[in-house]
């Protein structure tokens, strides 16, 4: 049934693809052409900002300075967070928006084809203009480097940086006009171009996971950009927005920057939950629970994520009402979160499931995501903030939640559609290896950071007592061992991708998984549905909400 | 349940590398030769450097390990601290640790127990329900109500952290690129406080120094902060430069230091003792060079070391004999950095 | 351009390999860096700016160029309209927010900051320590009287009478949008010719207004929180006139040429809904920084 709609648009046999590198990529208006541009350009990204990471672990493996001056320490740590959270994870999901939601609700392509070239090519540009300064003293000794501020970009420190403020600034409005235009694409394909049939509350999670993050990218991006220009005009045209002496006020900054951060934060991991409610209900052959408490649930959490920023600045001297009030809120978060980790797990009770890898990826996520939220919890507890506050035990939080959570989801992702995307399934026995190693280094690497972080070490310092050593070694161990394990993945993929010899995908690759996705052929045909696809009910996975 | 085993804990658990004791009589000369030896010019600096090395190599073979041996390695978690309100926190700190980690085992242990029991390949056959409206209420009201028994106590203790009247004494702290500036409002007295020699040499990039041969390093200063114990004492905090944040574990908060602008905290200690702690707000490139010493001396002790503050002349020859005090004209010289 | 296929008013058009996009991205990259550049006074820096921008204009000329063909042509269906249409909403949205930002910044020096330099509330140790003498009030420069002495605009001079034409800009624009939909191309031309006048006039008072305030007032970007509040909303806002007015222009042009059918005509409602949001701001702005 569902492949007849297929057949029927492949007989009309529009197929074809642009010739050339230039037609095919640079003047791309396929959506999943766009999509596997966002995700190359993330996993270099990643890897980017990886090494980065490694330089960082490499200088803290031993108390004592041996690799790099401190000064060189502060870039990396600033540049690692730039380039992972806004070229790596960010970037991610979009791929995975821009592949997926024109396949999982029966649309030719996203709305607007040509906008969505442009937001992607504005990316390798910004990400140009972002690291020049860095790649030019590294490499020819010229200048003094990227940025120093850490990603938070706090003045009075940050304008300090030099040559390589107005950089960075003008490097964060590109990405940011290239988040808020790509987030515009998201919001009119899922509202406008759905197929007849897939009403709002029949959509994937995914789907509705990115309806609303992509509200979260336009409602705070244009916020970053207004604090990073309030920083340039502070820099170099004598305004006084956060500087006491005019009556500013440097606070004033942090406030404006965490109303953007903390959505920023949930923007990175409403995807993730949008792609493990996919794959848990596939692979325990059973739907998912509770989906429209799911998605309620994402929707009071992207509410929550606008009312909680201050929990950033606990300690700045805020007044004590403040502190009572961003602390509640905050704590509040932890219910629909809770929600949302119950209901996977009564998804898996009574299933049948396998464990194959994207399974795998998605219960470590689910543990380990659920790890940092705890710790996020303890973090809201003000009168405990005030000791955990900018200590490695922040540090480990949000790399469980990034790194375990984020980035577990989007290596489980990857797995659960590349054979549609492929039309090759990928080598099952490399990727369960990639998943174990994975799992056991970054608890290495991560884990051993409450402690630290517990037991007084700051974070953001390229040197320590050594009361810190031992962890230290431990965590920068972990640290390789994950990095490593990382080219695992780029193997799997370029294998899965290049290798003709693999087992062929069949269209509905797992058994369990229910979507329009799967109703078309892998690998999945150039223009997804060109003509809507008749939808039954049953070829959904959240058809049956209706009782 | 969790506050009662905070408790418990609490008293078993020993010093961290913060809370010295006063150190005894032979550190402490050690400790005060070291210094001399840094200060002296010339010839002097040299044959100092090398009775350094000596020192170094003794301190090696054990001469005084126990100085050293004090630090706790792979320490897990927090100190409960030395003061009340760090025991407040500590508290709690351990009554919501255990609260997520009970929650941690019940979902860990429901999960653990569906990959085991429902997976395909033991026959498990899928169900088909997809949705439970009671226990989805459960589930949101049962978590609601352990969120307010987390948030009551903390409540309590940050409005009395927050009330900083009837203090004392009032010490102003200015953060500086990179060193720490002093002043006790009431009585003129104001230094600055940098991180100590030893530490600043051993630091730099490829010195060959090793930091396991240095004491407290980079948590220690070239002058302490010193105040008075069992007294309500009130920091007001602020910076000459960019934000950084004064925090010393023991006293159980940290608070940053922001230019243009005052913050307050207080801190009662009862205990004399030596509490070190360290910037904890990036500041540039010696963010972690700008180490925080809180010596606390009994009441009267510290009124004559206040009081030797305050005339110099008496402080230079005081300082003859002082411990870890150091004469004001050698604080008044700007510090490293 | 287009395909065959795509005439077919059952499907949605979706356009085959542009290369508008790439070069929108290499203008936009050209004027970032000349931009940074010229900041960091780089030789070069000037003329890649200037570069990057004429690439940007070219490059809007030839995007629009291509839809407004595509348009013409009758590619776009009714739920492509809709698709342009969201893209519109949710841009001024963002627009939106970025304004709430520079708003946000205002508030909280007014409410918070300010006050708590003077003493008030949580500032009171502030005042005690750093600030002594110092006494909030609004319009400020902040205890240092950074930028020295400078006077304010009052509301109701040059700023009233920019509220007026605005707002007056605003219904000739309904006017005209009202003309467009009867059919009337003479009315149309005239109204909507009559709010780029407006539009014009706008920006040739607020032109004026700063000359005034730099010249005559001792008013700077430069002059603590309030001159930076003040020239940013202010400054912001009338770039966004001004990039409105060419866009008004520019739709006159279509009107003249007879782009536009009665009941086709999303690019004058685009402009139309882009020009009330300037609007809206500015009324904002006239409440907020001038009157209060
Ligand atoms: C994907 C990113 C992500 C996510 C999802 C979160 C989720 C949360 N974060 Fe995190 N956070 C960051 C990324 C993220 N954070 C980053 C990057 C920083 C540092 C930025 C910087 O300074 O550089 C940070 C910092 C940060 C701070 C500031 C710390 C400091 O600097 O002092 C705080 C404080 O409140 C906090 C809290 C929380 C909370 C309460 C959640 C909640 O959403 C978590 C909710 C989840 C759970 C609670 C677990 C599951 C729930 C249950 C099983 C139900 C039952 C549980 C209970 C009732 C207890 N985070
Ligand atoms: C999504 C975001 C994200 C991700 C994915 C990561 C991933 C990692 N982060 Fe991240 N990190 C942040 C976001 C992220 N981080 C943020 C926001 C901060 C705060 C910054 C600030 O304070 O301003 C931070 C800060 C931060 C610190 C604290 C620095 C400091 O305070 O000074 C450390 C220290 O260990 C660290 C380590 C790591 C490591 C080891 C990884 C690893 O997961 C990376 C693994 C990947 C690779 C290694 C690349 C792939 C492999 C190769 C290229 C092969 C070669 C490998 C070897 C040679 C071993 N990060
Ligand atoms: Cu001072 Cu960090
Ligand atoms: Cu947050």
């Amino acid at each position: 049934m569902a492949h007849d709609a297929s057949a029927h648009r492949d007989e009309h046999g529009h197929d074809h693809k642009p010739h050339g590198f230039v037609n095919r990529w640079l003047y791309a208006t396929n959506h999943k052409d766009i999509g596997t541009m966002y995700l190359v350009m993330a996993l270099v990204m990643f890897f980017v900002g990886g090494l980065m990471a490694m330089v960082i672990r490499g200088e803290l493996m031993y108390p004592g300075l041996q690799l790099v001056e401190p000064e060189f320490f502060n870039q990396m740590t600033t540049m690692h967070a730039l380039v992972m959270i806004f070229g790596a994870v960010m970037p991610a999901f979009v791929g995975l928006a821009n592949w997926m939601v024109p396949m999982m609700i029966g649309a030719p392509d996203m709305a607007l084809p040509r906008m969505n070239n442009w937001s992607f090519w504005i990316m390798p540009f910004a990400f140009t203009v972002l690291l020049l300064p860095l790649a030019l003293k590294v490499f020819f000794g010229i200048g003094a480097g990227g940025p120093a501020g850490g990603w938070t970009l706090y003045p009075p420190l940050s304008l300090q940086g030099g040559d390589s403020v107005a950089f960075t600034i003008f490097a964060v409005h590109m990405m940011g006009i290239s988040s808020i235009m790509g987030a515009i694409n998201i919001i009119a394909t899922i509202l406008n171009m759905r197929a007849p049939g897939m009403d709002l509350l029949k959509m994937p999670v995914f789907v509705w996971a990115w309806l609303i993050t992509a509200f979260l990218l336009i409602a705070v991006m244009p916020v970053l950009a207004g604090a990073v220009t309030m920083l340039l005009t502070d820099k170099f045209f004598g305004t006084t927005f956060f500087s006491a002496s005019g009556g500013g006020d440097p606070v004033m900054f942090q406030h404006i920057f965490w109303f953007f951060g903390h959505p920023e934060v949930y923007i990175m991991i409403l995807p993730a939950f949008g792609v493990v409610s996919e794959i848990i209900p596939t692979f325990a052959r059973k739907p998912l629970f509770g989906y429209k408490a799911m998605v309620y649930a994402i929707a009071s959490i992207a509410f929550l994520s606008f009312i909680v920023w201050a929990h950033h600045m606990f300690t700045v001297g805020i007044p004590l009402g403040g502190e009572l009030f961003f602390m509640y809120a905050t704590m509040l978060i932890a219910v629909p979160t809770g929600i949302k980790v119950f209901n996977w797990v009564f998804t898996m009770w009574r299933g049948s499931m396998t464990f194959e890898t994207p399974m795998l990826f998605a219960l470590g996520f689910v543990i380990m995501f659920t790890i940092g939220g705890f710790s996020g919890l303890m973090l809201a507890i003000v009168p405990a903030d005030f000791q955990y506050h900018d200590t490695y035990f922040v540090v480990a939080h949000f790399h469980y939640v990034l790194v375990t959570g984020a980035v577990f989801s989007i290596m489980a992702a990857t797995y659960y559609w590349l054979p549609k995307w492929s039309g090759r399934m990928y080598n099952e026995t490399l990727g369960k290896w990639h998943f174990w190693l994975s799992t056991v280094f970054v608890n290495l690497l991560f884990f051993p950071q409450h402690f630290l972080g517990l037991a007084g070490m700051p974070r953001r310092i390229p040197d320590y007592n050594v009361a810190f050593a031992d962890w230290n070694l431990v965590s920068s161990i972990g640290g390789f061992g994950f990095g490593l394990s990382q080219l695992i993945f780029a193997y799997i993929v370029w294998d899965c991708v290049r290798n003709q010899s693999l087992a062929k995908a069949a269209d509905r690759v797992w058994e369990g998984a229910r979507g329009l996705e799967w109703t078309l052929p892998s690998p999945a045909p150039y223009h997804s549905f060109a003509t809507p696809p008749v939808i039954e009910d049953r070829m959904l996975a959240h058809a049956d909400v209706a009782h | 349940m969790g506050v009662l085993l905070a408790r418990g804990r609490a008293r078993r658990s020993g010093n961290g590398w913060w809370v010295g004791r006063v150190p005894g009589p032979a550190s402490r000369y050690m400790d005060l030769n070291w210094r001399r030896v840094f200060r002296m010019g010339g010839v002097m600096k040299r044959i100092g450097t090398i009775y350094l090395r000596l020192a170094s190599a003794a301190l090696a073979l054990g001469f005084s390990l126990p100085s050293l041996a004090a630090v706790e390695r792979w320490k897990l978690n927090m100190t409960p601290g030395v003061t009340e309100v760090s025991r407040q926190v500590y508290d709690i700190h351990m009554t919501i640790l255990w609260i997520c980690i009970v929650i941690g085992v019940l979902v860990f242990g429901a999960m653990a127990v569906a990959i085991f029991r429902f997976r395909k390949s033991r026959g498990a056959v899928a169900a088909t329900w997809s949705h439970n409206d009671k226990a989805e209420v459960v589930l949101t009201i049962v978590p609601v109500l352990i969120l307010v028994a987390m948030a009551w106590p903390a409540t309590q203790v940050l409005i009395h952290m927050a009330d900083t009247r009837n203090a004392e004494m009032t010490i102003e702290v200015t953060g500086y690129q990179w060193k720490w500036g002093y002043r006790y409002v009431d009585s003129d007295v104001s230094f600055i406080s940098s991180l100590a020699r030893n530490s600043d040499d051993t630091r730099q990039l490829g010195s060959g120094l090793s930091p396991d041969q240095v004491k407290s390093y980079l948590l220690d200063v070239d002058r302490p902060l010193v105040i008075p114990a069992d007294t309500k004492v009130r920091f007001v905090i602020t910076s000459g430069d960019v934000i950084h944040s004064w925090w010393v574990p023991a006293l159980g908060w940290k608070q940053d230091a922001i230019p243009g602008i005052i913050n307050d905290q207080w801190t009662l200690v009862k205990e004399p003792g030596i509490y070190r702690g360290q910037c904890a707000e990036l500041c540039g490139k010696d963010h972690g060079f700008m180490p925080i010493v809180v010596e606390v001396k009994p009441k009267t002790e510290f009124a004559q070391w206040l009081a030797a503050q305050q005339n110099p002349d008496a402080a230079a020859a005081a300082a003859a004999i002082a411990t870890t005090a150091e004469p004001v004209a050698a604080a008044a010289a700007p510090g490293q950095g | 351009m287009g395909q065959s296929e795509s005439h077919d008013p059952n499907l949605y058009y979706v356009p085959h390999g542009s290369r508008w996009p790439i070069v929108a991205s290499l203008a936009l990259f050209t004027t970032m860096l000349g931009a940074a550049l010229s900041l960091n006074h780089s030789a070069g820096g000037g003329v890649l700016l200037v570069l990057g921008v004429l690439a940007l204009v070219g490059m809007l000329f030839g995007w629009f160029g291509d839809v407004i063909r595509e348009s013409i042509h009758g590619f776009y269906n009714r739920q492509v309209d809709i698709s342009f249409r969201m893209g519109m909403i949710w841009f001024i949205f963002s627009e939106v927010m970025f304004f709430a930002a520079f708003f946000g910044a205002l508030f909280y020096a007014r409410m918070f900051s300010v006050p708590w330099l003077g003493g008030d509330g949580d500032g009171v140790l502030t005042h005690e320590y750093l600030w002594q003498g110092y006494s909030a009030a609004w319009p400020t420069n902040g205890p240092l009287k950074v930028g020295g002495a400078f006077e304010t605009i009052g509301a109701w001079g040059l700023p009233f009478l920019n509220t007026l034409l605005l707002l007056s800009s605003g219904v000739t624009v309904t006017i005209a949008h009202h003309a467009l939909r009867a059919g009337a191309r003479g009315r149309l031309l005239v109204y909507l010719g009559a709010t780029v006048l407006l539009g014009a006039a706008f920006l040739y008072f607020q032109a004026t207004e700063y000359y005034y305030a730099y010249h005559e007032l001792g008013l700077t970007l430069g002059s603590g929180i309030y001159g930076s509040t003040f020239f940013m909303l202010t400054g912001f806002h009338g770039l966004h006139v001004t990039l409105g007015t060419v866009m008004l222009i520019v739709i006159w042009a279509r009107c003249a040429k007879g782009h536009f059918s009665r009941d086709q005509h999303f690019g004058f409602e685009a402009v139309a809904w882009y020009w009330h949001f300037v609007d809206v701001v500015w009324l904002g702005l006239f409440l907020f920084v001038y009157i209060l």
